[in-house]
């Protein structure tokens, strides 16, 4: 029973409830960083990463030290700031202990901290009241859903290259509509969780 | 300059010249997700102007103290905690609409837009400069969105704020109101605005090649 429901949470949170596509959560990088699938799988795994990590910390921070003492009020505060000095910290870590990876993912990792799908994560498990268990699931369901739309795109824009665009539509415009297009398929999964 | 003129040169760039997300692509997961209709476009825009102004007093105020070194996550905290009193405020003031941005409200605080303004103008221009820029941005981000919430409610509801607009028989396009609605809706306005401005341009070239021809003639004559 309980294994059903988070099996449903994930789903939710990757396909139905996509975090690019149906929250509009971090579209920058969607726009930015999906010309080549490498790059964008990179930045799908980074997010997803980071998604898991900072969970891990401010369900925590949030449900033992805020709500406790009553200081809801202080968690966006709060929120940006352990997410600032988590990826600050990963990205120390991993240049140290793994160049190679830090060599394939660095530049990603910097640009993570302004990027909505992770504080937004963060407060939507506080707003949803998840335990931690679902919390973690629901962070690897955004992630998942984050990085398979990011390689769509990118798979898309690769095949795009090649195509006559007319003049107007060319850059960010036919990315973006594409994008509705996506959306319009992952509108399709609705049916799949109860809401 | 005197300071009047100051305040209008920074106040422009942001009202009409790179007014985001129109022709600067910055705060596009706000201007997607919140324009479902005009009074949310226009409520996450005056909140975000509200948030850029009090950034921008407090920004002048500490500046000199702030070593460069750690600026960012000082500005940061800055915007989140005047974040966390625009979120108070909306629940109080207008709670539907409060309701119906949620998660965008906290998301203000990276909003591009504003780690951009604190960056490039609040810690290095004269104050009047600052405010100018403050208020120039946010309300330029404000008429944006409520451009395209005026757009998108009126095709899906046949309706502006609320009032109805479209003709009876009007068959109202729900899905203007979906996300699929919001990612196309922007394609088709950024095509627009490039189509006009590659448009402007070949008529600048036109018109200055033309002049150049007629000064060539009648030099010769």
């Amino acid at each position: 029973m309980v294994f059903k429901e988070l099996v449903l949470l994930f789903i939710g949170a990757s396909l139905v409830n996509n975090f690019l596509l149906a929250r509009f959560l971090g579209t920058c990088p969607f726009l930015g960083v999906s010309s080549q699938v490498k790059g964008a799988a990179s930045m799908g795994v980074a997010v997803t990463g980071v998604m898991l990590g900072v969970t891990l910390v401010s369900w925590p921070v949030y449900h033992l030290i805020l709500a406790p003492l009553n200081l809801g009020f202080l968690q966006y505060i709060v929120f940006i700031l352990v997410i600032a000095s988590f990826v600050q910290m990963l990205e120390q870590i991993i240049k140290v202990l793994l160049p190679a990876l830090y060599k394939a993912f660095g530049i990603y990792l910097a640009l993570i901290t302004t990027n909505c799908s992770i504080l937004g994560l963060a407060i939507i498990m506080i707003q949803k009241d998840y335990n931690l268990v679902s919390s973690l699931v629901f962070a690897l369901g955004a992630g998942a859903g984050f990085t398979l739309a990011m390689v769509i795109m990118a798979g898309i824009r690769e095949a795009m290259d090649k195509d006559a665009i007319p003049v107007p539509f060319r850059g960010n415009s036919i990315i973006l509509i594409t994008a509705g297009i996506m959306a319009m398929a992952f509108a399709a999964f609705s049916g799949m969780v109860p809401m | 300059m005197s300071p009047l003129q100051k305040f209008w040169s920074k106040a422009r760039e942001g009202l009409f010249r790179q007014t985001p997300p129109l022709f600067v692509v910055l705060g596009l997961c706000p201007s997607l997700a919140v324009t479902t209709a005009a009074i949310n476009g226009l409520v996450m825009g005056l909140a975000t102007t509200g948030v850029l102004l009090c950034t921008a007093l407090v920004t002048l105020a500490i500046r000199k103290m702030v070593p460069s070194e750690v600026r960012i996550p000082v500005y940061t905290v800055v915007i989140a905690s005047f974040v966390t009193i625009a979120d108070l405020v909306l629940a109080g003031l207008v709670p539907p609409v409060h309701k119906v941005l949620g998660v965008f409200i906290p998301l203000i605080i990276v909003n591009c837009i504003i780690l951009a303004r604190v960056e490039g103008s609040f810690t290095k221009d004269q104050p009047i400069e600052v405010i100018g820029d403050a208020l120039g941005w946010g309300l330029g981000f404000t008429w944006a969105l409520l451009v395209i919430g005026t757009f998108r409610e009126l095709l899906a509801s046949g309706s502006v704020f609320g009032k109805v607009m479209m003709p009876e028989g009007f068959v109202p396009w729900s899905i203007m109101q979906t996300p699929p609605g919001a990612f196309v809706t922007m394609g088709f306005i950024v095509a627009v605005i490039q189509a006009l401005r590659s448009y402007s341009a070949q008529r600048k070239k036109a018109s200055v090649t033309g002049k150049a021809s007629k000064q060539a003639e009648a030099e010769a004559a």
